[in-house]
């Protein structure tokens, strides 16, 4: 029987009050929609636009993690209406509006490469291998903003181990649907399509590293990389690959979008590192959303549990 | 036409503030507001420096030429945007720190690009009167203010050096700068062949 105990409360379901004013103003905007521009209501869309979002659907059964920070979560309306998301807009308030008919189902994953069997595995049973878990990690953009996200999901390494990759393989590559048809940024030739990114093997096997399909206690919003994402923690928020098709084992060192678009300014590894500044501007210091005065960025972005990955490794070589 | 223009233009070219004023008020600026006071009182100044650059091709084009009596009004609010982007910076993204904003204009490309375009500015704001004119001579007051080119073509540089991927807007922004120029070239050719014209007729 399940009983819920105060301490199982996450603290998602508690923190993000937005999150709730925010469908009020959802349903209160769907009532008040035929009436909207007579009485003014449009002015006030033009005022502040585009904070709703579609709520996604609750996710039972949630376990909390010891490896969550117990910093303050940031609001939801700012996760779900500031993402960096090329593949809808460069513009960061776009892909709230732009994601919104995004099709997440029917979506199947390709797992290819060094594999024992390789195969295509639909998204639900993929999110059903493991018990779900509130990670809320700590997130840092190469841009120089960080929020803290209460993701849903559950080790990278959770999947890796159930398809079975062959010894020689020492990469994953994940690539993002390439759907321009939905997906109107990818019409323009900003980034090479589709995108994709890489972890080492050992990288993607750390407890860390998230393969993600929701936050704030449901199911991920589209402009957040549904249906199916990874969260990288200690590295910048674009090692981090969104609505992600294939899954590819390999024994080369994959080339990620970013690095192919600009290889001196980032690399394959792209660990939070506020030694080595990008070559355009510092890393030293973020802004996290929310907060006046800059913060300062920490190593690996304070997840020093990574640190042994890269011993006697050169970090401004390998950035 | 210009007594009643010029009050009607100078609330129009405060709107801009105006509305980012009214933004922040209804905490309506966004996730990250001071990026979007950064990115809207930047794209202000490139805006007024545009404007300000094509007042004299329209002028000469439509030969309505008391519109000259607008440019200076155009030229310092783009000097009065640009004080408002550089006080972002230097207020809230930097909070005062010298030594980090020193190290910022020496290092960073698009950051010195700007203090560049903005240092262009300070001269031609400063001699925006009559009596600068009239102490300077119209030739080398005029003289001085084609520093506007270069501050306009760094302002450019200054946003295609700091954006990531998508050039877009800058390079917008670089294409209008591009045609202003070419005008300013064609004129300058066009009067030069002119005047070779004049010194051959009355050598001949």
């Amino acid at each position: 029987m399940l009983i819920k105990k105060a301490e199982d409360i996450l603290s998602s379901e508690i923190t993000p009050k937005s999150l709730y004013l925010n469908r009020r103003k959802f349903l209160a905007g769907a009532a008040l929609a035929g009436a909207a521009a007579a009485t003014g209501a449009g002015l006030r869309e033009l005022i502040a636009p585009s904070t709703t979002v579609f709520a996604g659907n609750k996710i039972n059964g949630i376990q909390k993690s010891p490896l969550s920070t117990t910093e303050a979560v940031t609001p939801y309306k700012d996760v779900t209406n500031y993402n960096n998301y090329y593949e809808f807009s460069t513009e960061k308030d776009e892909p709230a509006k732009l994601a919104q008919k995004f099709r997440t189902r029917p979506w199947k994953v390709k797992i290819d490469g060094l594999v024992e069997k390789k195969q295509e595995l639909d998204v639900d049973a993929i999110i059903k291998m493991a018990p779900p878990e509130e990670r809320i990690y700590r997130h840092r953009c190469v841009e120089g903003w960080s929020i803290v996200v209460p993701w849903i999901g559950f080790s990278l390494s959770e999947l890796i181990k159930r398809v079975n990759p062959t010894s020689k393989a020492t990469f994953v590559e994940f690539t993002t649907i390439f759907d321009p048809g939905q997906m109107p940024g990818q019409m323009r030739n900003v980034l090479e399509w589709p995108y994709v990114e890489g972890l080492r093997m050992d990288e993607a096997m750390h407890p860390l590293a998230l393969l993600c399909f929701g936050m704030y206690g449901e199911d991920l919003p589209n402009q957040d990389g549904a249906p199916l994402r990874i969260v990288v923690p200690w590295k910048y928020g674009f090692k981090s690959a969104k609505a992600i098709v294939k899954i590819h084992f390999t024994d080369k060192q994959p080339l990620n979008t970013w690095n192919i678009s600009a290889p001196r300014e980032y690399g394959f590894y792209s660990n939070v590192n506020p030694n080595v500044d990008h070559p355009r501007w510092s890393q030293a210091k973020e802004r996290r959303l929310g907060e006046f005065l800059k913060r300062p960025t920490l190593m690996f972005n304070g997840y020093d549990q990574v640190a042994s990955l890269y011993s006697g490794m050169d970090l401004k070589k390998n950035f | 036409m210009l007594r009643y223009l010029k009050p009607v233009l100078f609330l129009a070219c405060l709107a801009p503030l105006g509305w980012l004023v009214w933004r922040a008020l209804h905490s309506a600026l966004g996730a990250n507001p001071i990026e979007t006071i950064t990115h809207n009182t930047g794209d202000c100044t490139l805006t007024f420096l545009l404007i300000t650059l094509s007042v004299t091709p329209l002028r000469k084009l439509t030969r309505q030429y008391w519109l000259i009596g607008l440019r200076r009004m155009f030229g310092l609010f783009a000097f009065f945007y640009g004080t408002l982007h550089l006080m972002t910076y230097v207020w809230l993204d930097k909070f005062f720190d010298v030594h980090e904003m020193l190290a910022d204009i020496a290092k960073r490309r698009f950051i010195t690009a700007g203090m560049t375009a903005f240092a262009l500015m300070i001269p031609l704001a400063l001699t925006s009167t009559k009596w600068s004119i009239r102490k300077l001579g119209g030739k080398r007051w005029q003289a001085l203010h084609r520093l506007i080119y270069f501050s306009a073509a760094a302002g450019v540089i200054h946003y295609i050096w700091l954006v990531k991927a998508d050039l877009k807007k800058p390079l917008e922004y670089a294409a209008v700068l591009g045609v202003l120029l070419l005008y300013r070239l064609i004129a300058w050719i066009g009067l030069r062949s002119a005047a070779v014209d004049k010194v051959r007729v009355s050598e001949g």
